[in-house]
């Protein structure tokens, strides 16, 4: 496993200077043509070959372009993924085990984990060896697996419980994805992310209801519209029911607080 | 023949044409040199593919386009769950403010496409361009008791079924708005965001089927038949969805979309059902050692802008030109 140190270099992203030179129409007919490179770029744009003292030395430098974007994602994913193993092995707390054999919230964390392994295991395996970033180590030192949720009101400190945990690594993804998916050139990688963000909202609704019946959507997540005069007139009124994205310098300021020195994630060849 | 020559009548028609040989211009630049290169035998294959190229029909939707579907499935939304709420005897109470967060999403949604559209946006098709029966404007379709008093159960199974079409839809959509990144950024904003609803749509079917509303939906477990009580996502293809065996069927919801994929449709991404267990190539189930069920409920399907217009063309009156 290959570890970035280097932030890549601007060079190597040829596709988003192809894409951002073309009017529309034209990227539509080229859309074949910048297929093939952008493949190539996936392939081409690997790990980077220079091995000067880096100021980020103990960070992961996820890469540049869709690579950077596929990278971002596995590293979100290991985080799920791990944090989900460790929720049902049980090693570190008794929360899951508590929970009865027949219960709704056993099955869906147990669908939790096989779907983020899933996702886990489809990045490691679809990101070209050469620049795919190592196997992260996670720090869940704020997390105490033996509770669900923290009470309300409990001191700043105070550990996260397993579903807010839960919620804040898929709520977390879901600003995560939006917020990645103009770096991406490739219509194929969008469309694959696309697949998978929809999963992770789908996940973050239904802890959200468990944590607190119909905050599926709320505030905090969304930016909730409401009507001014009659709300069965469509469109009129305040905010717009859209997710608050996060760019992923935002999404990493949460993230490397669940990753260990050295684990730690570097994004700035996105954006 | 005199390529050069014919150019130039075209150009006379057609100022673009050119541009529509490749706006770089790079072709040209060298194009003396390769018509020199080519043989007279050549000569025609060459033309045929230069102008194949330029007028050729593998346009997809342009940004517009997509956003006026996406309008038109948002109105098709908001009319449904605000007629819902105005059924007395339908919503039951612990659900109507869910209903009510959804109803405004959509409302919000709408004001922020027609703000991205502008002049470009469709009008505003009202209630009564609906036909949420799936008659197709007979009102007698099967779906006609979904907003009926006591119709709650089939009302929430209708909303499921719009809510994961227009789930796809804009995965289907996405890769034609990489153009516009704010508009991309915005379309992706709104699809999490129904997803969210599909989830609680999802959870609320649950409940209702084993007799719960409100926070008691939250901890009930799917039952045997996803058609009726369903996962938060969607596992396998759910047995066609909430009601496969009417006509029109939910079964298109959940299945593969067109294929091959209509025009534009860039390379390489395909319209398989929910069921769905390879992506890029990887078979889910296999390199994760997980059951297929796993392995579909993981990832969540696009659908293409032709499939997406026929699922939605059942719930309009066919004398309008919505999803045509």
């Amino acid at each position: 496993m290959t570890k970035k140190t280097n932030p890549v270099p601007a060079e190597v992203q040829p596709a988003a200077g192809l894409f951002g030179a073309l009017p529309r129409r034209d990227f539509l007919r080229y859309t074949g043509a910048g297929l093939a490179l952008t493949s190539l770029v996936l392939t081409g744009c690997d790990d980077d070959d220079n091995n000067e003292v880096d100021p980020n030395a103990d960070t992961v430098n996820v890469g540049s372009g869709d690579t950077g974007v596929l990278n971002y994602a596995y590293a979100l994913e290991q985080l799920e993924a791990a944090f989900y193993a460790q929720v049902i092995a049980g090693g570190t707390g008794t929360y899951f085990a508590s929970l009865g054999a027949n219960s709704a919230e056993r099955q869906i964390l147990s669908d939790l984990a096989l779907h983020e392994k899933a996702h886990r295991d489809f990045f490691k395996n679809a990101i070209p060896a050469g620049s795919i970033i190592k196997d992260l180590a996670p720090d869940f030192s704020t997390i105490d697996f033996n509770v669900g949720r923290r009470a309300a009101g409990a001191p700043a400190g105070t550990k996260l419980g397993v579903l807010d945990a839960a919620m804040a690594f898929e709520d977390l993804g879901v600003a995560a994805y939006n917020g990645a998916g103009r770096y991406i050139t490739n219509p194929v990688n969008l469309a694959l992310a696309g697949k998978i963000v929809s999963v992770e909202a789908r996940h973050a609704a239904l802890i959200r209801d468990l944590m607190s019946y119909n905050t599926f959507v709320d505030n905090d997540v969304v930016e909730l519209f409401t009507p001014t005069g009659s709300a069965s007139t469509p469109g009129v009124g305040s905010g717009s029911g859209l997710e608050r994205s996060k760019k992923p310098s935002e999404v990493i300021v949460v993230a490397n607080q669940f990753l260990q020195t050295g684990s730690k994630l570097n994004v700035s060849g996105l954006g | 023949m005199d390529l050069f020559q014919i150019i130039t009548e075209i150009e006379k028609v057609d100022p673009e044409v050119y541009e529509r040989f490749d706006s770089r211009r790079r072709v040209f630049k060298h194009l003396t040199g390769i018509g020199k290169k080519l043989t007279a035998a050549a000569m025609p294959g060459f033309v045929a593919a230069l102008f194949n190229k330029a007028y050729g029909q593998t346009a997809g939707p342009s940004v517009n386009d997509v956003l006026n579907l996406a309008l038109s499935l948002e109105y098709l939304e908001f009319y449904f769950y605000d007629t819902g709420l105005s059924v007395a005897g339908l919503i039951p109470a612990a659900d109507r403010a869910a209903i009510e967060k959804i109803r405004n999403d959509e409302s919000g949604h709408i004001k922020t496409l027609r703000t991205a559209l502008g002049s470009a946006a469709i009008p505003d098709p009202g209630r009564a361009a609906f036909d949420y029966s799936g008659g197709r404007g007979s009102r007698t379709g099967p779906f006609a008791t979904a907003l009926l008093p006591g119709g709650t159960a089939l009302y929430f199974g209708v909303a499921q079924s719009f809510v994961d079409t227009g789930i796809r839809a804009y995965k289907g959509g996405a890769p034609f708005l990489m153009t516009n990144k704010d508009v991309l950024e915005t379309a992706l904003n709104i699809h999490s965001v129904e997803a969210r609803h599909c989830s609680h749509i999802r959870t609320i079917r649950r409940g209702l089927a084993a007799g719960a509303t409100g926070a008691a939906a939250a901890t009930t477990l799917p039952g045997t038949d996803p058609r009726v009580s369903p996962k938060s996502w969607i596992s396998g293809l759910d047995n066609g969805g909430p009601s496969p065996d009417t006509n029109p069927s939910t079964r298109d919801v959940y299945g593969p979309g067109t294929n091959p994929p209509p025009a534009g449709v860039p390379t390489g991404i395909t319209f398989p059902g929910e069921d769905n267990l390879v992506q890029a190539g990887r078979t889910i189930s296999t390199d994760s050692a997980i059951s297929a069920a796993a392995a579909s409920e993981a990832f969540d399907e696009p659908l293409d802008y032709v499939k997406v217009k026929a699922i939605a063309r059942n719930f309009v009156d066919n004398a309008t030109t919505l999803f045509v």
